[in-house]
Parts: structure tokens; C-alpha cells; sequence
């Protein structure tokens, strides 16, 4: 009777470990001895995964960016692919919680044995694989994030930047108010992580360390903002920095609405997606985003007669069921056209080293309207912005591109990459 | 000896789990390493509401305690240049004495509260840990929690034994060590008392039993082990975030915990499997099945929990006794063992009462007139 419980815990460890084991029986499929030495690379396919918060807090737009690579994935596979391989692309949910990255993106790398990680997103999700993955060699491109955490190549040398970065991108919208709006009242709301401190940091680089009068905070565990929005009304503000994700974009402009109170919103480029921001505000939009600005880098969806944005378009209809084309779908399908771009610089057989190698050279270009950074020592993203401002319910580009380098913020005066022909990389 | 002979197999279990490392592949060591761990949290929940009877939700916010102290520690440490065994051994012990001490101000509470009451107060440490963390977030680092500064594998062992080998090693000697306390706990005068308070605590009482003694005791015992949990996921992950010890956690605990058998230890382990297996396996079938991606993408996330929560339905109505009591049943029924003698872990008493309808109701009196007029 004693003896019986710890013989009956052996067992089932030995039963657990046994399921274990067959759960993890996944064949690996047609590799060839040539190519055998590449993960993720056969003679005929290139696997690459990304980790996307396709349920949870940031679901709502972001959703959608990496059905819309996987669309331009697909119009590439139908073109003949790379150099005669077709891209498999594996997108898993990890709800925007740093947690459940950790284990897709173990499962990526280990299991499924990804050739490397594409637009992988969000900051506190991908700073919990980032050690992960350079300790794996794994190529880390175009993380979906803005935070200059992914420009360290001495640190992270497989992780590669995409989005401009936060404090680029609050010193243009910085520099932009004190010439458009001079003598008003400067307050600041953001995301209580690094996007919101990185940000922060780039405002106050510009406006000085008192610039800003009143800066307040959310977590993304808890939806209501009232008390920081009625904090930013009392203390005067009158031009609003938002450091925040689409959701509480909305939540911001609305839950202001709401108190009467309507300054002038300028958001990063990670919440300021017109459309999305629409799905939350619903038949008031028009009004409440009546001359919102917002920092942006990439062909706008709303330049109907833009080469890259009829491409897209077009990929959008045929490749991914019609859905909605916005923001994030150009984003979606930046991000692919840059991973191809670069997988054909890479050479005909592709090598991890070779694609770092690729990107370093600086011909891989991008369709953005400022250059990429990528360089031996730069990893870099997008080096600036150009601002977007609502006006009737269309959010359009105005003025000039702006590039930063340190604390300098520069007009942008060079050409924008035209788009190759039918959007395939040449 | 019995004592012995359950060391001596506890040590066999970690030796051959150890010995598995080396043929599996190296997220199968992963899973391994995160299923002890939530072993580890389960085990502790078994021996609080199985044989305590104290149903708690709260087990993720005392792993989270776990993972929070592994992590400052470990960082305090490392800022301190402190390198080696040390900067594994030290953060563990920190662990599981961070979430006991929290448990022991819980249980000081929890002790006067009992079903409902407890449940809802232990629920309100799971949804309070993210406004902790957030307004706290100059030392736990709000949403994206901390970063852990973890001592890696020995170098002697580089090249030949993985990252994740090596986190299933450390995983594996540290869920034996608990579950063996844990059995030794429940076989001795301890295990007797708390399922004497359970049962009836007045009676304890007269018996000379300290009933709010050895409740708080259960809370910290219970806490200790889930900080074990906690601190080897901060190990695992590097990191300890509020987004991973969230209340879907905590009831994925507890209902990992009943599908398994509340009513045994070696059913915490089916538990933590399944935890672990589950969402895993449907992710492997749906990317298998033609789906469109977007659907299959959006199944990988979700259709998990549905899952689990229909298994769990399945468990309570058909085999109330969860996964182990099944067995046992399915033992004595192939004739392989005589069913003379009653097998503890099936036994009634050690079974909550609302998972198990159909056993005989042995500490009801008011009831056994029915049973008698049936006869």
C-alpha cells in the first residue's frame, strides 16, 4: 500500500515522457542532400516563420499584416517563386503576449526548423525570443516593432530593424509641432514599455525635458483610460504625442471625445492606421479624426494612383479573398516583398550567412519612401517618416520626407525605389 | 523503506527522463522542461484542493511570485557578479521561498475563507497581478515584465547537450524533488491532519488537530511548490511577465489538475502532459488539415481552449475521477492486479466533491437513510 503511489508516479512519468515523444514525431519533409546543411532551405522550398497577435489586445489590425504577407507569398510561388523555390511561410498566434512567443517561436526554430524569422511582432513579445534567436543563428529580419532594440548588431547580429524607429519617429513629429503649432501645450500618452519610453525619450530630445507637460501611461491589460485622458484635459494639453497601439489610439481619441475635450492627436505610426482606428470609432470617425496626424514610411493605401499600392491592390484581390486593403496590408506585404528582395540577393543557394551578408551589402532596398539603414554595422530599419494627416476621412501624405541621423532631423530630397516590374524583385 | 523506495523511484524517474533528453528532439526537451514546471504548480493545487479541499484559483499569481523573485534575484545576483551554481541555486531557493512566504499571507486570509469566498479571493490575486506589476513597473517592469539573467549550461557540456536539454534537466530534477516532498507530505501525519481538517474539521479539532494551522500550512506547501513552477519558467523563458501567468492560466492549472485526478499526485502529471500536449498536438492537426491559412491561423490560437475546456466537460461527466481514477479502473478491470484492496487515489476522501458525483457519500449521514431505502 505504501509503495504503491511512487511506483504508480513512475509510470505515468515514463507514459507522459512516451507521449511527449510521439507528439513530437514530425517528419522531416523532402530534404535533399545538397541542401541539407540550410534549415528551412530544400531544392524546391524556403520555410520562414513569424509570431503575429492574431487574438488578444492587438489583435484588431495587426491581425491582418501577416495574412497579407502570406498573400504576396503567394503571388511570388505563382511567379516562380525564388530562383525556383516557393516561400512556405508559417505564421503562429502568440496573442501579443511574450509568454506564447516564446514557444511558437521555439517551436519554429527547433521543430519546424525555419530558415529564419520574418516580421516577427511586437516589442515585448519579440524581446522575449531575441537572445533566443541569435543564440540559434537564426536570421531575425524586419521585426515588426519599433524600438531600436533590433539595431545592435555587436549584441544581435541576426536581428535586422523594419519599422522607423520610436525616437525617429517622435523627433519628426517633435520638430513638425514646434513648426506648425509653436506655442501650444505639448503632452505625451503611450504604452508602459519601451515602445512609450523610446518614444518619450525622442520627444524630449527635441522639445527638452520639461517639453512636455503632462505625460501619462497605459497597460494594455486595462482598457480604461479615462483617468489619463482627464489627467492630459486638466493639465491644459493641446498637442498630443500618442506612443500607442491602434486599440488605444481609438480609445484615446474617443474616450477625449466623450469628455469634450479635442486636442491635436500626433501618433506613431504603430497606432495611427486610419482604417483600423475606423473599426473602432465606428459612424463618428470622420469627425473625431478630422486632421489626426500620424508618422508613416511606407506607399500610403489611400494614393490610388501609386504603382506599389495598384500592385498590392491587386495581390489583395486575387490572393487574399478580397479583405479589407489598408495599413497594415501594405505593411504585410512590404515586409514580403523586402524578405524576397532579399533572399534573391542572396544568391541562388541561399545560406543563412549569405542572406545577412545580402542585407548588409545595402542593395536590398525596400519599397519605403526613405532608405533602409542596413549596413555591417547597422541594423537599422527605415532611417525616417513622412507625416499623414486626416482630412475628410482620407489619410494622405503632405509635406516632405524627413530622415534622422542622431539627434538631426533632415528633409528627405531622394528618389522613392520605383516598383520593379509586377512587383517582383528583379 | 517505503520511504526509501519511493526516493530510490522518484531518482529512477529523473534518470530516465534525463536519459530521454539525449534521443528527443530539442523542443521536445523544451516541452518536457515546461511541463515540469507547470507540474510543479498542478501538484501543489492537488495537494491544496484535492486532499485539502481549499479550491483555489489563484496558483498562476503564486507561480507568477515564483518567476517574479527567480527573476530579481537572479538579476541582483548577476549585477552582483555572482557566476556558476550559485546563480542557478540561489534564484530556485529565492523562488520557492518568495511565493511560500506570499502563500503564507494568503493562507493567513484564505484560512478563515472556505469555497466560494476562497475561490473568489484567490481569482482577485490572478486578475490584480498585471495592475501590481504595472504600478510597480519601475521594478517588475509593467507589461513586458523583466528580463532574466539565467546561468547557462556548464561549458563541458556545450555541444553536446542542448540549451533546452539542459533546462529539461535542471526541470526535471527540480519537479521529482517536489513531487517526492509532496507524496512524502501527503503519506505522513500531515497528508492525515489535512484530509481530517477536509473532512471534517470539527472532529479535527477534537482530535487535537489545529485546523487553521494546518490550512495556512497547506496554502504555504501548495505556494512553495507553485513557486518552484514559477521560478523554472523564468528559467525556461528568460523572463517573467504578468501576459503569462494570466487567469486563463490559473483555471488551466486547476482544470489540468481535474482532468488529471484531483484526487492524486501522479494525476498533477497527466495534468501537466496534457497542458503542455494538447494545444501542441491541435496545432500540428489544423496546420495538417486544408484550411485557409487565415482560419488555420486564427484555430492555432484558439481551438486549443475549446478543447480543453470540452475535455474537461468529458472528464467531469464520464470519469469524475479524471484521467488517473480511469485508469486505476481500467487496471482493476483487465484482472491484472485483485481489486481486495481499496486504492488510495481513488479513494472518495480524496476527491473534491464537486468533481465527483457518483462516489459513495461516506461523510453525509443526512444522506444515507436515501441510500439504505433504495436497498
Amino acid at each position: 500500500m505504501m509503495t504503491r503511489s511512487p511506483l504508480r508516479i513512475g509510470a505515468a512519468v515514463l507514459a507522459a515522457a512516451a507521449l511527449g515523444l510521439s507528439s513530437c514525431a514530425s517528419p522531416e519533409e523532402g530534404s535533399d542532400p545538397a541542401a541539407e546543411d540550410v534549415p528551412g532551405i530544400t531544392d524546391t522550398t524556403v520555410t520562414v516563420g513569424t509570431h503575429q497577435p492574431l487574438t488578444g489586445p492587438a489583435a484588431a489590425g495587426y491581425s491582418t499584416i501577416s495574412p497579407a504577407t502570406q498573400a504576396y507569398f503567394d503571388y511570388v510561388n505563382d511567379n516562380g517563386g525564388v530562383n525556383g523555390r516557393t516561400i512556405e511561410y508559417i505564421a503562429k498566434d502568440d496573442g501579443y503576449n511574450p509568454a506564447n512567443t516564446q514557444s511558437a517561436v521555439r517551436e519554429m526554430v527547433l521543430q519546424d526548423e525555419v530558415f529564419a524569422l520574418v516580421g516577427g511582432l511586437g516589442t515585448p513579445p519579440h524581446s522575449a525570443v531575441l537572445d533566443f534567436v541569435n543564440d540559434n543563428e537564426v536570421p531575425d529580419l524586419f521585426v515588426a516593432s519599433g524600438s531600436p532594440t533590433w539595431d545592435q548588431p555587436d549584441e544581435y547580429p541576426y536581428t535586422y530593424g523594419f519599422m522607423v524607429d520610436y525616437p525617429t519617429e517622435s523627433r519628426i513629429l517633435a520638430t513638425y509641432a514646434q513648426e506648425e503649432f509653436p506655442d501650444k501645450t505639448y503632452c505625451f500618452f503611450g504604452q508602459d514599455d519601451d515602445f512609450g519610453d523610446e518614444f518619450k525619450a525622442g520627444l524630449e530630445a527635441v522639445l527638452g525635458s520639461d517639453g512636455l507637460a503632462s505625460a501619462q501611461v497605459y497597460s494594455t491589460a486595462n482598457t480604461d483610460i479615462a483617468a489619463q485622458i482627464s489627467a492630459m484635459k486638466e493639465a491644459g494639453c493641446e498637442v498630443n504625442f500618442m506612443a500607442t497601439i491602434n486599440g488605444f489610439s481609438a480609445q484615446a481619441v474617443g474616450t477625449a471625445a466623450k469628455l469634450g475635450y479635442f486636442p491635436q492627436w500626433m501618433a506613431s505610426s504603430a497606432g495611427g492606421d486610419y482604417n483600423t482606428l475606423s473599426g473602432y470609432l465606428g459612424e463618428n470617425t470622420n469627425k473625431l479624426l478630422q486632421g489626426f496626424v500620424s508618422a508613416n514610411y511606407l506607399p500610403a493605401y489611400s494614393e490610388t494612383e501609386d504603382d506599389w499600392i495598384k500592385k498590392f491592390r491587386e495581390i489583395n484581390e486575387e490572393y487574399n479573398a478580397g479583405a479589407a486593403f489598408d495599413g497594415n496590408t501594405v505593411f504585410g506585404m512590404s515586409i514580403g516583398y523586402l524578405f524576397v528582395e532579399a533572399l534573391k540577393e542572396a544568391g541562388e543557394n541561399p545560406t543563412r550567412e549569405s542572406l545577412l551578408e545580402a542585407l548588409e551589402s545595402g542593395n536590398v532596398t525596400g519599397n519605403g519612401l526613405v532608405p533602409l539603414g542596413f549596413s555591417g554595422d547597422s541594423h537599422r530599419g527605415y532611417t525616417g517618416a513622412m507625416l499623414t494627416r486626416v482630412d475628410n476621412g482620407v489619410q494622405s501624405y503632405f509635406g516632405t520626407a524627413y530622415t534622422v541621423d542622431g539627434d538631426d532631423v533632415q528633409e528627405y530630397t531622394g528618389e522613392r525605389s520605383a516598383m520593379p516590374a509586377n512587383g517582383l524583385p528583379d | 523503506m517505503s520511504v526509501l523506495l519511493r526516493y530510490f523511484v522518484a531518482a529512477a524517474a529523473a534518470v530516465f527522463l534525463i536519459g530521454l533528453t539525449f534521443i528527443i528532439p530539442s523542443f521536445t526537451s523544451y516541452q518536457l522542461a515546461t511541463a515540469c514546471a507547470y507540474l510543479c504548480g498542478i501538484a501543489g493545487l492537488t495537494l491544496l484542493t484535492g486532499a485539502g479541499g481549499q479550491l483555489s484559483l489563484g496558483q498562476a499569481a503564486l507561480m507568477a511570485a515564483g518567476a517574479y523573485t527567480y527573476a530579481l534575484t537572479a538579476n541582483a545576483l548577476d549585477d552582483a557578479g555572482v557566476e556558476g551554481p550559485l546563480l542557478l541555486v540561489v534564484p530556485l531557493v529565492a523562488a520557492v521561498a518568495g511565493a511560500g512566504v506570499l502563500g503564507l499571507v494568503i493562507g493567513l486570509a484564505a484560512g478563515r475563507l472556505h469555497g466560494p469566498y476562497l475561490a473568489g479571493f484567490t481569482m482577485a490575486l490572478v486578475v490584480a497581478l498585471p495592475a501590481v506589476t504595472s504600478t510597480f513597473s519601475s521594478v517588475l517592469g509593467g507589461d513586458q515584465g523583466l528580463w532574466v539573467t539565467v546561468q547557462k549550461r556548464p561549458a563541458a557540456l556545450r555541444g553536446t547537450v542542448s540549451t533546452e536539454a539542459w533546462q529539461a534537466w535542471l526541470a526535471v530534477v527540480c519537479a521529482v524533488a517536489v513531487m517526492a516532498v509532496l507524496a512524502n507530505l501527503l503519506r505522513g501525519r500531515f497528508g492525515r491532519e489535512l484530509r481530517a481538517v477536509r473532512d471534517n474539521p470539527v472532529a479535527a479539532a477534537l482530535a487535537g488537530i489545529n485546523p487553521a494551522r494546518t490550512k495556512v500550512a497547506a496554502f504555504v506547501i501548495s505556494s512553495a511548490a507553485a513557486g518552484m513552477g514559477g521560478g523554472l519558467l523564468a528559467y525556461t523563458t528568460q523572463s517573467a511577465s504578468p501576459g503569462a501567468y494570466s487567469l486563463v492560466f490559473s483555471l488551466f492549472l486547476l482544470m489540468a489538475a481535474v482532468v488529471g485526478g484531483i484526487g492524486s499526485l501522479t494525476g498533477a502529471v497527466w495534468g501537466a502532459v496534457l497542458l503542455v500536449a494538447l494545444p501542441h498536438l491541435i496545432g500540428t492537426a489544423t496546420s495538417r488539415l486544408a484550411l485557409p491559412t487565415d482560419l488555420a491561423q486564427r484555430l492555432d490560437g484558439n481551438l486549443s481552449v475549446a478543447i480543453f475546456g470540452l475535455v474537461l466537460v468529458l472528464v467531469v461527466l464520464l470519469a469524475p475521477q479524471g484521467i488517473q481514477g480511469l485508469l486505476v479502473k481500467l487496471w482493476h478491470r483487465t484482472g491484472f492486479k485483485h481489486s481486495a484492496s481499496p486504492v488510495r487515489s481513488a479513494a472518495p476522501a480524496s476527491a473534491p466533491r464537486p468533481a465527483s458525483p457518483p462516489l459513495p457519500i461516506r461523510h453525509q449521514p443526512a444522506e444515507q437513510p436515501a441510500t439504505q431505502k433504495g436497498q
